[in-house]
């Protein structure tokens, strides 16, 4: 059976017997476990209703239970053995990890991309917001800069790897550097700074998801406060910076840590672009190169990546449980 | 449009010229990619795709039919034109590999004592040599070609190359992996967001938290598990695993919106005597509608364009490989060099994602609004 068939009869199993599911689970529940007739009809029906909840819910956890909450256990308890998974190693894989080179060079360049791509592309949102706010054809700029969420990390970096190709006729960079006179060069083999030619990728990417939530929260700041601020004889500058900034400063916070995130999960770019060679790997892509080979390291890379984002994590609940209250 | 009382004029127009200058900036790299994968292959090695529009000068490596030498005073002698029948024109040319434009046409090329190359602008040679010529001696020489626009490199990947068989998988993959999770989501949104009871404001808690569990995590666990209750490395695999990543975003997205919904249509509906189950299929559903576009929307670009999960959870054998494994693993590797047919990939793989951002941007952006502002 070819998959595309198999895809369809999927589409709906699955949509029909969720369907069925749901309308069945309703209807046992209100007609044969607690039925609102008999000696005691209220009775029932707030039972019934006590359960109804969970049969809403049930499909949600389970999947939720199955693929997001038993691999952070899963993933903490195989990553405390070996290779092989058969010999208890306690925290040896973490102990090896951080002993090795690749690893260290890995969270460092991991920590410049946490640093690096999130500023930057807060910067690019907030500027173009801030300059499309008051133009005609702004929202057709936005657009063209939004668009390449739209593309696979994997496509962005094609993109850009004919930006740095090493042969002047294909590669933007080094088409310029010959135009000054210099000699071709690869881009991507020149230490440190090569980690900083992938990060731009992810920021080109980036750029317009920033754009689109700040000039969100732009629009929304009251015209009075800037009015006052312009009759007060403040400049462009002090109104951007001292009125508008300082309001939308909750967004920005959001905008910087969902990218954070983000990046503490891309390994496409880093493994199209180099492989992670000349010095470029990050925790997500050096942990690919342990999976299927090391699952003991490739899990105890993952846990560290885990422990990474925990506060974020942290943070997020409780903006969360307080917006609730 | 009045813009901010009191603004320069100066400073409007920098303005303008900035944004100008970043959206040409965001754009050029993919303009690049567009216009490469339309190019001849033998152009876009002679060059840039921003010099793409005018005609490219190109090095051409022409034999000699040593079997034509004549004997001419003393001399073997080898005449002729090096295009045939067809007229075109000869910029510079040279006898050896090392200096294929030594000579301007027309000149004489002294290429040892014993031997020299004469070529014309309209193609015509004389190759003199003192000794017998053995070997059919080679000509090079540029010429301008007109700039070539064709189809040639899609043809190529798509025939050649298995692209669509990939791309077929990455619908595959896509299509079930978008909507099955929206109506598991729909329902526990919906449980989220209007019935009481004890654990829901754990629930909701433990979904936002469950937003930033790196996927990374979840490999080896999944893989093993699904080894072990038989699915194993296939297309039913990365349906469910894309269904349960995708869940958390669905529920949050969902619940932030149906929680907006007006509370006196459904109490009144309840009133009249309507179970959950009605109220939820009849009034919540039906009104939901943009965020489950939204949803919907972020799902298919996701599926689309992932690489990682597409890597762990589908076998790891050509037939099964979706676009963007394709593309990293094997077209990358294998055609390294070949620009025309790396961008003639790449941009079938983001065509349909930017076909879908463009028509339907609009509930792209809502959904991210609603996704992080609130």
């Amino acid at each position: 059976m070819s998959p595309l068939v198999q895809g369809m009869l999927t589409i709906l199993l699955g949509v029909g017997g969720c369907i069925a599911y749901f309308w069945a689970s309703n209807l046992v529940l209100d007609k044969v476990l607690f039925p609102p007739t008999g000696s005691n009809p209220s009775r029932n029906i707030n039972r019934a209703n006590i359960f109804r909840p969970w049969l809403f819910l049930f499909p949600a956890v389970a999947a939720l239970s199955i693929y997001l909450v038993y691999p952070v256990v899963g993933s903490f308890w195989r990553s405390l053995y070996n290779r092989s998974g058969d010999e208890f190693i306690g925290f040896g894989n973490y102990a090896t990890m951080f002993a090795d080179d690749g690893f260290r060079t890995a969270l460092f360049n991991n920590a410049l991309w946490v640093l690096f791509v999130p500023a930057a592309a807060t910067f690019f949102g907030l500027l173009v917001a801030q300059l499309t706010d008051q133009l005609k054809w702004g929202n057709i700029a936005k657009s063209l800069i939004f668009m390449p969420m739209a593309i696979s990390f994997v496509g962005a970096s094609l993109i850009w790897k004919f930006v740095y190709a090493n042969n002047p006729d294909i590669g933007l960079i080094n088409a310029m550097r010959g135009f000054f006179g210099g000699a071709p060069l690869d881009p991507l083999q020149l230490p440190f700074w090569n980690n900083f030619f992938l990060m731009v990728i992810l920021v080109w990417i980036q750029t317009g998801f920033a754009m689109v939530i700040l000039s969100a929260a732009l629009r929304g700041i009251p015209e009075e406060t800037v009015e006052a601020a312009i009759i007060d004889g403040a400049n462009p500058f002090q109104v951007f910076f001292r009125i508008k900034v300082p309001q939308i400063k909750s967004t920005i916070m959001v905008v910087w840590t969902t990218i954070t995130i983000l990046v503490l999960k891309v390994f496409d770019i880093v493994y199209t672009m180099t492989g992670g060679n000349f010095g470029t790997d990050i925790l997500p892509s050096y942990m690919m190169s342990y999976m299927f080979r090391d699952d003991g390291r490739a899990t105890a890379v993952a846990f560290v990546i885990m422990l990474i984002v925990l506060p974020v994590m942290i943070w997020n609940i409780r903006q969360a449980r307080e917006e609730m209250r | 449009m009045g813009g901010i009382a009191g603004q320069k004029p100066a400073l409007v127009w920098v303005t303008r010229i900035s944004v100008l200058l970043l959206v040409v900036l965001w754009l050029v790299p993919t303009i690049g990619l567009l216009v490469s994968s339309f190019r001849d292959r033998d152009q876009i090695t002679a060059s840039a795709w921003w010099k793409s529009p005018f005609p490219v000068e190109q090095n051409v490596q022409f034999k000699a039919p040593a079997a034509d030498a004549r004997e001419v005073g003393g001399n073997q002698v080898i005449e002729g034109n090096v295009f045939g029948d067809q007229s075109a024109s000869v910029i510079r040319f040279g006898g050896t590999r090392v200096n294929p434009t030594a000579q301007a046409a027309g000149e004489t090329a002294q290429l040892t004592r014993e031997r020299s190359l004469m070529v014309q602008a309209n193609g015509d040679y004389v190759y003199t040599s003192l000794a017998e010529i053995k070997r059919d001696p080679s000509i090079y020489f540029s010429l301008e070609v007109p700039p070539d626009f064709n189809m040639g490199n899609y043809d190529t990947i798509m025939n050649s190359d298995n692209m669509d068989v990939a791309f077929i998988n990455t619908l595959t993959v896509t299509i079930p992996a978008t909507i099955i999770p929206i109506l598991i989501a729909a329902f526990a949104a919906y449980a989220l967001a209007w019935m009481q009871f004890p654990a829901r404001g754990f629930l909701i808690a433990m979904i936002v938290g469950l937003l930033v569990v790196p996927l990374q995590l979840a490999l080896v666990p999944l893989l093993g598990l699904h080894n072990r209750i038989g699915i194993g490395q296939s297309f039913f695999g990365i349906w469910m695993a894309h269904t349960g990543f995708g869940l958390p975003l669905a529920i949050y997205l969902l619940r932030n919106y149906m929680v907006g919904l007006p509370r006196d249509i459904i109490e009144s509906a309840k009133v009249d005597g309507a179970t959950d189950f009605q109220v939820f299929t009849r009034i919540v559903l039906p009104l939901s509608f943009p965020a489950l576009a939204s949803f919907a929307i972020f799902q298919f670009l996701w599926t689309w364009n992932d690489l990682l999960v597409a890597k762990v959870f589908l076998p790891s054998n050509s037939e099964s490989w979706v676009m963007t494994v394709k593309i990293a693993d094997d077209l990358l590797g294998s055609r390294g060099g070949d620009w025309g047919i790396l961008a003639a990939a790449a941009f079938i793989s983001i065509a349909v994602p930017l076909i879908v951002f463009f028509t339907m941007q609009r509930y792209l952006v809502r959904g991210l609004l609603a996704g992080s502002v609130k």
